[in-house]
């Protein structure tokens, strides 16, 4: 706990300093990312390497990771709903929205990782797809949608994959409780 | 060829006379027995289709579907398969039989329950599962697990390995047609499971690596009861390898089917197994060691073909890898706690709580609150027998995760199949799934 405010300091001052000097980012991909696409931001994650974009620009940034930084593989790719996230770490420098991507990539020939995020507004929730870029974002991307109602845009087959195709509502946001039935007791006034 | 217009099928019924089916109707009114024998037998006529099968190339393909209650899919997986004749063109996945919103559930319970819901995620090798959710919390918490804990961890992943490569050897054979070595795979994988049983208490969905440690601490006399069981996997794989390994039947079935190349892994986010079955030598545990795999003695098995005979062989020869790791674990087992003594997050010992208040505070405000994780986000990935298992886990500082997603292998790994499978056989799709060994209960979370 302790260590983890302290490294909320060291965030927070480094954002801070940055209009006077910046502070060096340890990770010289990350560092790359930021430095190509203004707007971005890095922040270690308890010793993780994560960069938060701009949504328009993820696509772009999954094309310079795989072909300038031989990012081989998309880990994997999660959609979290910060609906009900009060206490949610805000990054200076990126407006918080409800959604956020996160893509998982991993590097074979350099053995590391790095992890990319982007907000998607609830308004307007929809992401560029990486599917084109790493073909094995197809099905975890079409589980987002499924599941979180974010369409990715160029995708081949943004279509239900978990659920049934003729379902209502996107499960695992916050505010879609399927499964919940109100308890009721004998002698409640009930609509029955 | 498929994007040719449907042709319709041959006529494949034979146009009833008006009277025919007037009588048809008036009989069909009655519903006795002796109306029914009166039917007309001949009401439809079905023609074989004329002779050849066609030899032109008029996109006369078919979609059939295999599943989802296939034996051979391995629970619920669905796949539509496009043919034309015999030869597949393309399959597609279809899943979600088995959705059970683990996910969604994982937001509702604590982080000292969350590992028996992850545990039935990959019901075939839990206890992968119940790692990554632990080192997640532990990652946000801040928290070092004892040395012993680790170990204890590191053995039982690896018998797990050892339970499930066993299940798929089991299952593999039935699927390609060895029927005897499908009860050879589930005799030895008995005795691992008995195994769990001994140390655990519960022979599958084990919820042993919990946050903070493991569940209880290893039984009396558990080094000899481990190496026996060792010691008869031993002997289980050299037979399985005399059997089937340089089996003509067998290499018949397996040897250059289902080829996929390491670009087209990479490309897929196919990891595990398969991936190493095209040369490419990635194991995690190798190159992002985590618990004490960088401690031990132990080989990546890797082959350079791609075809169902390499992935049967990989998982074979892991197996005995898998026993180096934990007759090295018997051996080199530490002493000390086996979870860490943070009273925060892991339970008092039971007698504690009959004579310490404070005992049974922690105890009560454990399992019904929880412990409070600070906000925050992770990813963490251990070598599952499936490949990368990762737990990515956002944390609000409350007692319950925003979110905690399991990226399953087998979810990734299932999309091999459309390259696997194009130009084989109908009868080759079965060994080709088989293959990619998926559990459903992690395909559908």
């Amino acid at each position: 706990m302790a260590d983890d405010t302290a490294r909320e300091e060291d965030h927070e001052a480094e954002a801070a300093g940055d209009v006077a000097e910046p502070a060096p980012i340890p990770d010289d991909v990350a560092a790359a990312v930021v430095a190509r696409f203004p707007g971005s931001v890095f922040v270690d994650s308890h010793g993780q390497a994560v960069v938060y974009v701009e949504r328009e620009v993820i696509a772009d940034v999954a094309l310079m990771l795989r072909d300038e930084e031989q990012f081989t593989m998309l880990v994997d790719t999660v959609v979290v709903d910060h609906l009900v996230d009060g206490a949610r770490p805000l990054v200076a420098g990126i407006a918080p929205e409800r959604f956020e991507v996160v893509v998982n990539f991993l590097s074979h020939a350099r053995n590391r990782r790095i992890r990319i995020i982007c907000q998607v507004p609830e308004s307007q929730p929809t992401a560029p797809s990486l599917t084109p870029t790493y073909p094995g974002a197809n099905f975890a991307e079409r589980e987002s949608y499924d599941l979180f109602g974010i369409a990715f845009e160029g995708h081949p087959d943004m279509t239900r994959i978990l659920m049934p195709d003729d379902w209502h509502g996107y499960p695992l946001r916050k505010d879609d409780a399927p499964a919940r039935v109100p308890v009721t007791f004998k002698g409640d006034p009930s609509p029955r | 060829m498929s994007t040719n217009p449907p042709i319709p099928l041959r006529p494949t019924t034979k146009p009833l006379s008006d009277a025919l089916s007037k009588e048809e109707e008036r009989l069909e009114r009655q519903t006795d027995e002796g109306a029914q024998e009166l039917r007309p037998t001949t009401r439809e006529v079905v023609l074989a289709g004329g002779g050849m099968w066609p030899q032109d190339d008029l996109g006369d393909t078919m979609i059939i579907n295999m599943g989802p209650q296939h034996p051979s899919t391995h629970g619920v997986l669905r796949l539509m398969m496009e043919l034309d004749g015999e030869d597949v063109l393309r399959i597609k996945p279809v899943i979600g039989y088995l959705h059970t919103g683990m996910e969604k559930t994982g937001e509702e319970l604590t982080y000292v329950q969350g590992t028996t819901n992850v545990t039935r995620m990959d019901y075939a090798s839990n206890f992968a599962n119940e790692l990554v959710y632990s080192m997640a919390v532990e990652k946000l918490v801040g928290v070092e697990v004892p040395e012993r804990a680790t170990w204890i961890r590191m053995m039982m992943c690896e018998l797990s390995r050892m339970a499930s490569h066993l299940l798929f050897q089991a299952t593999n054979g039935m699927d390609i047609g060895a029927v005897s070595m499908m009860l050879y795979g589930w005799r030895e994988r008995e005795e691992v499971l008995r195994i769990f049983e001994y140390v655990t208490g519960l022979r599958m969905n084990c919820n042993y690596i919990r946050p903070g440690g493991v569940a209880v601490d290893l039984p009396d006399g558990w080094q000899q009861r481990i190496l026996d069981v060792c010691d008869l996997v031993v002997k289980g794989v050299s037979e399985y390898d005399e059997l089937l390994s340089q089996n003509p039947i067998w290499r018949e079935r397996t040897v250059g089917l289902g080829i996929i190349t390491t670009e087209e892994c990479l490309a897929l986010s196919i990891t595990g197994p398969i991936l190493r079955s095209t040369g490419f030598a990635w194991d995690l545990r190798k190159a992002q060691p985590n618990l004490a795999y960088d401690q031990v003695e132990f080989d990546t098995i890797y082959t350079s073909n791609g075809d169902v005979y390499d992935r049967y062989r990989i998982r074979l020869y892991e197996i005995l890898e898998s026993v180096r790791i934990v007759r090295q674990c018997v051996e080199k087992m530490p002493a000390g706690d086996y979870r860490v003594q943070d009273k925060k997050i892991t339970p008092p010992p039971r007698a504690r709580i009959d004579e310490s208040m404070e005992a049974l505070i922690h105890h009560f405000k454990l399992f019904t609150e929880g412990f409070k994780v600070p906000a925050g986000e992770t990813y963490v990935s251990v070598e599952s027998p499936r490949g990368e298992i990762g737990c990515y886990m956002v944390s609000d500082g409350s007692s319950k995760p925003v979110r905690m997603h399991i990226r399953g292998p087998s979810f990734y790994n299932l999309q091999a199949i459309d390259p696997m499978g194009t130009d084989s056989l109908v009868a080759d799709a079965v060994a080709i799934v088989s293959s990619i060994d998926p559990i459903m209960g992690e395909v559908d979370r």
